[in-house]
């Protein structure tokens, strides 16, 4: 058969164009945009002009800014491993057969399949201080702080990070739990009978076995904090005074709202910067210790 | 084996935290039922006087929730139509030839892998403006009209396919379209189903894209029209009437998931060969 010249190239086309068109291409926009200044409401400043590092000199010497970053660290560290390692634990709670195994399941499995928005809108009805149903559970055991936690400053950020966890918890542990069922049982039963206690075996033994999906779930989580923030739309807007506001929130508000063009491309550099070191650091971590 | 009792406390343990893990939807489904009339209490937060329909009807009739569900058809049916078609030819090229700067192309496609969507929100934003496309279902759904994700899954299990059953096929005089509909694409069911109900779940639940894409309700999907609803001045804490609204959007999803648990969960888990 002649072999077609062209044909592969047509074939790969169409998405090769889609992914330059909204890919590539966004990347090298935002990287130009970023040095420059334009302000959409500030008449002098509509049309782009050079402005060097400036965006970014600006954004460090902003404490709002700065706050942000330190919110979405505080939201990020606390979110990947407390969903991460709960996750781990359901995982080896329903892995074993158990009578209702698949409805327990769901029930830890579900809330992965809501919207994040429809999510945020129950949980802002469950966290209703005075009769909301997570007051007066935390009444029951004791707590008497207080009870508007997406209005009082030192809470609001808490109330992001718990959304997020009710909401993932149950896709990570479908990852944990895919990977200890292709486990080899009888490596775990022949190290319990010698003797090995649960915490050595966890982490000597299952972790190292089950790596490739924990590196994968790991990755996604980390990715997962940082893109989406629909939760913070529904639930804190950001507030009370920027202690909720995270970084993609951030980007939305100073390109939509304040109508800071170039700024905004600036926090796009450094979101895909921190997207970036996270999804290469996973795809080589992943494939280098695979061989 | 686990002893008896230790599956007892597995059991009660499961069985609290299942409970828990329910509690915010199952109260916000019987709020979704109460009458409007009689506002929550403390002590009084679960059934009103008798079960009522009123706040769904009233729900309704504030926000147009049959468009919302129908643009959102349109927009997660048009991103799957477009997706499936290229990322099928792609992988197709990708497995069944070799070209030069084959390699460079696929890196440059894996690349949308590696950069999320949402954090390239802003450049995009600019550039369906300059297509014109700004407040358009198509606006919403282009930027997706080519899929790594797709193209990487299908590559995988087309590259799967023995190699002399396509040489054979090949000397017989078929044609590449009819290699990939009879040969490559029904070996590729399963990739297939996985990548289509990952992509339909992640379409149908992205917010903040179609939000800042879309201005008004003819466009506007499910999420971004719950979001608008919740804050609407007038609802203010009304919480059955938010609880409707919110049943209104994810419970036909939720049904439509139950019945398709298991490609579902598949689904979920194929976005792990990333």
């Amino acid at each position: 058969m002649k072999k077609p010249r062209f044909l592969p190239y047509l074939l790969v086309a169409p998405t090769l164009l889609f992914v330059l068109l909204f890919t590539v291409l966004p990347l090298a926009e935002a990287l130009v945009g970023s040095l420059f200044k334009q302000r959409l409401n500030i008449p002098k400043f509509q049309v782009p002009v050079f402005y060097g590092l400036g965006n970014f000199a600006d954004l460090f010497a902003d404490p709002d800014f700065l706050q942000v970053l330190v919110n979405t660290g505080v939201y990020v560290l606390a979110l990947v491993p407390l969903s991460l390692v709960v996750a781990l634990g359901l995982a080896f709670l329903v892995e074993e057969k158990l009578g209702g195994i698949a409805w327990f399941r769901l029930a830890l499995f579900h809330p992965t399949v809501l919207p994040l928005v429809s999510a945020a809108t129950v949980w802002l009805f469950f966290l209703t201080p005075d009769y909301g149903l997570w007051n007066q559970g935390l009444h029951l055991l004791g707590y008497t702080g207080p009870q508007n936690w997406t209005g009082n400053p030192s809470l609001a950020l808490g109330a992001l990070v718990l959304v997020a966890f009710w909401k993932n918890v149950g896709f990570f542990m479908l990852f944990f739990l895919a990977g200890l069922q292709n486990l080899d049982r009888s490596v775990i039963e022949a190290a319990r009978m010698d003797g090995a206690s649960g915490l050595r075996m966890l982490g000597r033994m299952i972790l190292p076995l089950i790596r490739r999906q924990t590196v994968f779930v790991t990755s996604i989580a980390f990715i997962g904090a940082f893109q989406t923030i629909d939760h913070v739309f529904v639930m804190t807007q950001g507030g009370p005074s920027g202690t909720s506001s995270l970084l993609l929130f951030h980007l939305w508000q100073v390109r939509f709202e304040r109508l800071n063009v170039g700024q905004g491309d600036a926090v796009t550099v450094l979101l895909v910067a921190v997207l970036l070191a996270f999804t290469v650091t996973n795809f080589f971590w992943g494939e280098s210790r695979e061989k | 084996m686990k002893s008896k009792a230790a599956n007892g406390f597995r059991f009660v343990v499961l069985l609290l935290l299942g409970l828990l893990m329910l509690l915010p939807m199952a109260w916000a489904f019987l709020a979704a039922l109460r009458p409007p009339s009689e506002p929550f209490a403390a002590g009084n937060v679960f059934f009103g006087s008798h079960l009522s329909l009123e706040n769904y009807f009233k729900a309704f009739s504030l926000a147009p929730f049959a468009q919302y569900y129908l643009n959102t058809f349109w927009q997660v049916g048009a991103i799957l139509a477009f997706q499936g078609l290229s990322a099928s030819l792609a992988a197709f090229a990708f497995a069944r030839y070799k070209f030069p700067g084959d390699k460079i192309l696929f890196t440059i496609i894996l690349l949308q892998m590696m950069i999320p969507s949402a954090a390239l929100l802003v450049p995009n934003f600019s550039t369906i403006r300059f297509l014109g496309l700004y407040d358009t279902i198509l606006g919403i759904a282009l930027p997706f009209f080519g899929s790594a994700f797709g193209t990487f899954l299908l590559r995988q299990s087309f590259m799967g396919l023995p190699r002399d059953l396509v040489d054979a096929a090949a000397m017989d005089g078929c044609r590449w379209d009819q290699e990939l509909r009879f040969l490559f694409l029904p070996t590729a069911q399963a990739s297939l189903a996985a990548f289509a109900l990952s992509s339909l779940s992640w379409h149908w639940n992205d917010f903040l894209w179609p939000l800042v894409i879309t201005q008004s309700d003819a466009v506007r999907p499910l999420t971004a029209g719950l979001v608008r609803f919740t804050q609407m001045g007038e609802i203010g804490a009304q919480w059955g009437l938010l609880s409707a609204a919110t049943m209104i959007v994810t419970l036909p999803l939720f049904v439509v998931f139950l019945v398709f648990q298991k490609p579902f969960v598949r689904g979920y888990l194929s976005s792990g060969l990333k």
